[in-house]
């Protein structure tokens, strides 16, 4: 039954693939110019990536850029993960429901009501803006996103597992530890990574929230790229992209594992 | 009953952020929304809304997030489909999200350079004939670069949704006489509709609240509930009135996902 695509067919995939892949290798090709622009190939250099790593002040902003967002991807995991306990736990469905549409609101909300909001909360909080602000928000719009990975694996948790533990006479820490944790890890481990990179990707929130003096790497681009182009930038990218490629690669096999051991195709 | 107490106990944590970051922002937008730029209680920025300043601001908006979403659907659709045809689905699938995980600024900076007077597209036009034209800061240049980004969203529900599909149904509509064109009117798409309903939700909202590309794309140009907010909030510092934009841009996101449908989530 399997065919073949048409030529044309393959072609529509090979110019969508070419559209999405082009404007980041461009990115690279240019990294490495000597010329200045982003226009005008004159000769190789890694001139751009010496000024980058010469560059304190940026990478310092780079460090705090890791730190925010493996800080805030650990903090939300364990936020998530008993938001998650604690949503599977409910049995009434309305009050079920209700936590998680609560839980959902922060992710379908725009970047830009989530950091107004945010800016006014910390203000009226008395909270100073800068490295916690940015932290805290980090923190807040992961949780959602670390509930919605572990939920499921614990949906597709039989129950009859617990009921031996505890038959078994295990108490309610050691199901939770030995039974439980185990069981749902691949979906933790899910949840910290897409925390971890909701947390690197975010612009617009951070925008909001991150006050003078105290800037992440979304942050310092945009106003870079707003006075224009500089190689410096480019340098950055290539970086930056081998950097998501590496995470993606262990993204793919931290879910290839977890579909692996994730039991039978119960899934729908 | 001595272990649900138990788990309350655990929860606490999660409370806190339920209480702190999801209702009391809203709450806290909302009280904003009631005080004028000197911080006394009116409703004036409500009636300000209403004045065709606003109104049409909204409606560019929204005219703009359509262009985007529609632009989106009409290229990630055959995609998708096309995806779901190929040997390994599910790693070109993959290579489709991760320029989505690629930092959204370096993306929109990659378009400064590429549609730049001196850029590669312009070069691309001088060499077929037409001749270089002023790309960045349009309207075309805005839309383009807001589908590159968003169309991994919108290309992803709809493939899940035609990976789910019963081929047998299609056997069926052939077995039955249906052309290709009416297989896929009558059969396909109605079953997918719940994947290009839910794409098109998370293209449309953020759609509508755009701020960054709005700036470095269109230069300006182009206003979008977003840039007004990020304005209100952080240029002009009149948070009154950037708070009760954002109660009309909330309002619009649940109309949005009531139309849309409950959305399933399960990236």
């Amino acid at each position: 039954m399997k065919k073949k695509l048409s030529p044309v067919s393959s072609l529509f995939l090979v110019l969508i693939f070419f559209i999405l892949y082009a404007p980041i290798f461009f990115l690279i090709f240019y990294s490495f110019n000597s010329g200045g622009t982003m226009f005008n190939f004159e000769s190789f250099t890694l001139d751009w990536y010496r000024e980058l790593f010469g560059d304190t002040r940026l990478l310092i902003i780079v460090l705090n850029t890791l730190v925010i967002a493996l800080l805030s991807a650990l903090i939300s995991t364990i936020i998530g993960v008993i938001g998650a306990l604690f949503i599977h736990s409910v049995r009434k469905r309305q009050t079920k429901n209700t936590f998680l549409s609560l839980n959902s609101v922060l992710i379908v909300s725009p970047d830009v009501i989530i950091g107004a909001s945010f800016l006014i909360l910390f203000t009226m909080a008395g909270i100073k803006l800068g490295f916690y602000s940015v932290l805290l928000a980090h923190i807040a719009f992961s949780v959602p996103i670390v509930v919605l990975m572990v939920l499921p694996k614990l949906m597709e948790m039989s129950p009859t597992y617990i009921d031996a533990a505890r038959d078994l006479g295990a108490s309610n820490m050691g199901v939770l530890t030995k039974v439980i944790l185990p069981y749902i890890t691949p979906g933790i481990f899910a949840g910290f990574f897409m925390a971890l990179t909701y947390s690197l990707d975010d612009f617009a929130v951070t925008f909001f929230v991150t006050g003078n003096g105290f800037s992440t790497l979304s942050v310092e681009i945009y106003s870079l790229a707003r006075r224009g182009v500089s190689l410096n930038i480019n340098a950055l990218s290539s970086l930056l992209f081998l950097f998501t490629v590496i995470l993606v690669i262990g993204y793919y096999f931290i879910t290839k594992r977890s579909t692996k051991s994730g039991g039978m195709g119960v899934r729908k | 009953m001595e272990n649900k107490a138990k788990f309350n106990l655990y929860s606490i944590p999660y409370f806190l952020w339920v209480v702190f970051f999801v209702v009391a922002p809203i709450v806290l937008v909302l009280y904003y929304s009631l005080f004028d730029i000197d911080g006394n209680f009116s409703l004036v920025n409500y009636k300000n809304f209403f004045t065709p300043v606003y109104l049409m601001m909204t409606l560019n908006s929204f005219w703009y997030a359509l262009l985007i979403t529609f632009f989106s659907l009409l290229f990630a659709y055959p995609t998708a489909y096309l995806l779901t045809k190929t040997k390994h689905k599910q790693l070109w699938l993959l290579l489709i999200i991760v320029p989505s995980w690629i930092n959204l600024l370096l993306k929109a900076y990659a378009f400064l350079g590429i549609f730049g007077t001196y850029g590669a597209a312009n070069k691309f036009l001088e060499a077929i004939g037409i001749g270089s034209k002023q790309i960045l800061f349009t309207d075309f240049s805005f839309i383009f670069v807001s589908v590159y980004i968003f169309i991994p969203f919108m290309i992803l529900p709809i493939f899940n949704a035609l990976n789910k599909l019963n081929p047998s149904f299609m056997d069926a509509a052939n077995d039955l006489g249906a052309s290709t064109w009416t297989t896929f009117r009558r059969v396909i798409f109605p079953l997918t509709l719940d994947g290009v309903k839910s794409g098109c939700q998370v293209v449309f909202i953020p759609a509508l609240s755009l701020f960054m590309l709005t700036r470095l794309i269109s230069g300006n140009r182009v206003i979008t509930l977003g840039t007004a907010i990020e304005q209100h909030f952080l240029v002009i510092q009149d948070w009154g009135m950037g708070s009760t934009i954002a109660v009309f841009l909330i309002i619009f996101m649940f109309l949005i996902m009531a139309l849309t449908g409950a959305r399933k989530r399960g990236v």
